[in-house]
């Protein structure tokens, strides 16, 4: 066969990168659910018509208060309102025994990075869905992948492995920071985004 | 938007030594309020963390013209040619454009000590060992502060996380600028004489640009052309010629460099 070492090269490139790229990662990333089942979709739609700012908070002091506290939920779901099972699932184990969520945080970054959601929502004029997409009409809670190593979710190096993106900013690392900076023209230090 | 359109702060202090009465509140304030940890055991003079230190400075005279001063001593925030930013070969270390504060960034410090070397006024600090709190004081750790790893260099940097949260606080109001008030170092804060008065010395109208050209205002080594942004006041001219003396060396160690 004249091109029998070429076929040999060349899928044993495609094999490398299918493991590298689809079975790597389930080694690297533990897969764990949330808690509840959380539908942004019913809560932000025609029937309850909440914005996202009336659970996530931004306070007098400019202190974002992100995932909003159980009393939050309980202002509505004192009871169980509907029949659906994580309706049952917040109100009978969370709501009222009075306990928090154990919510697993997407966004959770190290302690020495800063970022001020009322900063870049009040004076950058961004709107919510231009860094979070569609996640205020979402059903479904995607499955939370953490990194066995660092502890970190999978969303703060972004969801594609390969490095390829479609949309810009997908990841919450200082190089999509400094991206979006850069394309607005900031010229920021080191000590505006980091504490 | 652009940052070129915002205006450029250089935050800077002024501390009046004919006030201050050594009590070391501005000591503890700074410690508590950036999480430095509490010294371990084996901690000395030399291996501790101390990023405010207060000398105490005597006139060597003998009684009845003997006089003591106290300095609190702490990063004075060159400007020009600051020596930490000079000889990091890390990048760790910059001149925030926008504030003039000098910016210590751990995550990059390679823990070579060359900066504090470099810093002629001895204000930076190595950690030694990690971090250690007893159960109880983790629930006092600012949030706004994060806390250092063995092996990096720390050093004041004007308490940065209060402006965070005073920018923070002016953005929930649709303010760019920061009002003044909310921005006070912990040090400034805590001092009983209110012997120290921060504030933008690009700004012409504030208290410490008008007082930073006081007759009797001075700056510590002001001659190695760093331009600090920590002004000292007194009105005792052995206290303003203090802040030029080095330590007398041996004519073996000028030989030597």
């Amino acid at each position: 066969m004249k091109y029998q070492s070429r076929v040999i090269f060349g899928s044993g490139i495609i094999f490398s990168l299918i493991i590298g790229w689809f079975f790597f990662p389930m080694v690297l990333f533990k897969s764990e659910s949330q808690p509840l089942q959380y539908n942004h979709k019913i809560h932000t739609g025609e029937q309850a018509g909440i914005s996202c700012e009336d659970c996530h908070v931004i306070d007098t002091d400019g202190r974002f208060h992100g995932i909003p506290t159980v009393a939050k939920c309980a202002e509505c779901h004192s009871s169980q309102l509907g029949t659906s099972e994580n309706e049952k699932i917040l109100v009978e184990q969370y709501v009222l025994p009075n306990l928090e969520i154990p919510w697993r945080i997407y966004s959770l970054q190290p302690d020495n990075a800063y970022f001020s959601h009322v900063t870049h929502v009040r004076l950058g004029q961004l709107k919510c869905e231009e860094c979070h997409g569609t996640h205020g009409s979402s059903e479904q809670l995607r499955i939370f992948q953490v990194n066995r190593i660092s502890g970190y979710s999978r969303d703060i190096w972004n969801a594609s492995f390969s490095g390829m993106q479609n949309k810009s900013r997908e990841g919450m690392k200082m190089d999509d920071c400094i991206q979006c900076h850069e394309q607005r023209g900031r010229k920021d230090g080191c000590i505006a985004c980091h504490k | 938007m652009n940052s070129s359109n915002e205006k450029k702060s250089r935050y800077g202090m002024i501390i009046d030594l004919d006030r201050c009465n050594g009590c070391g509140a501005c000591t503890v304030a700074c410690a508590i309020e950036n999480n430095v940890p509490p010294a371990q055991n084996k901690t000395n003079i030399k291996t501790g963390i101390t990023w405010m230190q207060v000398y105490h400075v005597s006139n060597n005279e003998s009684f009845p013209k003997s006089d003591t001063v106290f300095v609190p001593m702490f990063c004075q925030q060159c400007e020009e040619e600051t020596p930490c930013v000079t000889v990091c070969p890390q990048n760790a270390v910059e001149v925030d454009p926008a504030t003039g504060i000098v910016g210590q960034i751990p995550q990059r410090c390679l823990g070579c000590r060359y900066c504090m070397a470099a810093c002629p006024y001895h204000a930076r600090y190595f950690n030694w060992w990690d971090p250690q709190w007893s159960e109880g004081m983790k629930k006092q750790l600012n949030p706004d502060v994060a806390p250092r790893m063995r092996g990096v260099v720390e050093k004041c940097n004007f308490c940065q996380g209060r402006l965070h949260a005073a920018k923070a606080k002016a953005a929930a109001q649709g303010k760019k600028e920061i009002d003044p008030v909310e921005y006070i170092p912990a040090c400034v804060e805590s001092c009983p004489m209110q012997a120290i008065t921060f504030g933008d010395l690009a700004d012409e109208t504030s208290t410490v640009s008008q007082s930073a050209k006081n007759k009797d205002t001075f700056r510590f080594l002001s001659r190695l052309g760093t331009e600090p942004k920590v002004h000292f006041h007194s009105e005792k001219s052995w206290v303003r010629d203090m802040a030029e003396k080095t330590l007398t060396r041996s004519k073996k160690e000028i030989v030597h460099g």
